[in-house]
């Protein structure tokens, strides 16, 4: 089974490049976790039912520099993708960089824009969103509304378990992203109640597994964070900060990177430093997009559908 | 060990740095150059005498920040590209920094007398 479901994800990976890719998150049958004793004592939850959602990422509202001289008109067709979706999804995780440099203005803009997809959105802030006076004070303000400590927050939709990390707050030379002993305290905390089969996405900016550490792109305590995830039997992690997709699996977690709605960045280690890759006018919109995901019962209850501009 | 000792020693540092930060985009005084680029900070460590203004300027397409490993001898506002921050050495000593976006990005101050 291993291996079909391995021949499976290599066929879907075929697809990339074509601006459409299908892929289907890791995962074990629910049955299958559930010993009699557990069966017995497993904590009532309810049955999955079918949903979408969609995930925006790294949108930059203010950038204006090679290749997008406008990241405020990206944004509005990523926006305008997600309203010609053939299924209302009930919400959007932004996954942080909404903004450039945490201006009040870039904040207004990207509200303005984002509001015209007509969805609850859920944010998480990246380190752009952290360049205010507070560090992060302004971000707070404006998202945090039912978040906890630095924003971090979990709710639970049709059966699926939504946890919302930061990893982007007070940061440390020579580091990379970083959850702090507060957030991982709470995150074991909110998790424990939860029965193994049980399907838990996870959504942050800094990828939880390290994909390139020279340029910092990894989380430094991530693996406590993924200790605790690993008795669940669907584990999806959706990320940003690295405007690629790439993807992972390891055991039951399926770690997803985004693009971005603003500008691509070079694949890990290629080129000096991870800025802005500079592409041909032309090509920009291929390079950016908007994720789909959708939710239904079985043993592999999510897949996703990333999406590009053009 | 050295990061440490300067963490131990910060709040008298602080006291006794003659904090002048200019605000960013001013035109550079005389002192010392750092230039940003490729996510690089160049030279990575620089050596200059007590009293030199040492002038940080982004020359990358990101924006970036400068920010003492301790966090508090000293800290710019966030340098959009062009824009520049300084700061003034008085007491010899190391003085390691980072970006706070990028904290990859780290540098060193190194004050002493010639």
């Amino acid at each position: 089974m291993a291996e079909a479901h391995r021949r499976r994800f290599l066929e879907c990976l075929a697809w990339a490049g074509t601006g459409l890719v299908w892929t289907v998150s890791g995962g074990l049958p629910a049955a299958a976790l559930l010993g009699a004793a557990e069966s017995l004592a497993a904590p009532r939850r309810p049955a999955v039912q079918p949903f979408t959602f969609v995930q925006v990422s790294d949108s930059h509202i203010g950038f204006n520099k090679d290749p997008n001289p406008d990241a405020r008109a990206t944004l509005r067709e990523a926006v305008a993708k997600i309203a010609a979706l053939p299924q209302k999804p009930a919400f959007i995780l932004h996954t942080g960089d909404v903004s450039q440099l945490s201006k009040a203005s870039e904040f207004d803009d990207a509200d303005q824009i984002l509001k015209e997809a007509g969805l609850p959105v859920f944010h998480v802030p990246g380190e752009h969103d952290m360049l205010d006076e507070g560090q992060g004070q302004a971000f707070l303000e404006r998202y945090g509304q039912g978040t906890l400590g630095d924003g971090w927050r979990s709710f639970d939709r049709n059966g699926v378990h939504f946890v919302g990390l930061v990893n982007v707050k007070d940061l440390q030379a020579g580091g990379m992203g970083h959850l702090g002993e507060p957030q991982l305290a709470w995150l074991a905390k909110d998790l424990a109640p939860l029965s193994a089969s049980t399907p838990v996405v996870v959504y942050t900016h800094i990828p939880l597994w390290t994909i390139y550490r020279e340029w910092g792109w990894g989380t430094d305590d991530a693996a406590r964070a993924l200790g605790l995830l690993k008795r669940f039997g669907s584990v999806t992690v959706l990320n940003g900060h690295i405007h690629q997709i790439i993807q992972k699996t390891e055991g039951n977690i399926t770690f997803q990177t985004a693009r971005s709605t603003a500008f691509p960045q070079p694949a890990p280690g290629q080129g000096p430093a991870p800025g802005p890759l500079k592409v041909p006018a032309g090509r920009l919109r291929e390079a950016l997009g908007v994720r789909t995901l959708s939710v239904a019962p079985g043993a592999h209850p999510l897949s996703l559908a990333d999406a590009a501009l053009a | 060990m050295l990061q440490t000792l300067l963490r131990r020693a910060a709040p008298a540092l602080l006291a006794a740095v003659a904090l002048i930060s200019l605000a960013a985009a001013a035109p550079a005084p005389q002192g010392a150059q750092v230039t940003i680029g490729n996510f690089t900070f160049g030279p990575a460590v620089l050596t200059v005498a007590p009293g030199t203004t040492v002038t940080w300027l982004n020359g990358d397409d990101i924006p970036h920040t400068i920010v003492a490993d301790d966090k508090r001898a000293f800290r710019s506002k966030v340098l959009d590209s062009g824009d520049r921050f300084a700061f003034t050495f008085a007491q010899p000593g190391t003085y390691a920094y980072f970006c706070s976006i990028h904290p990859h990005m780290t540098g060193k101050i190194v004050v002493k007398a010639r």
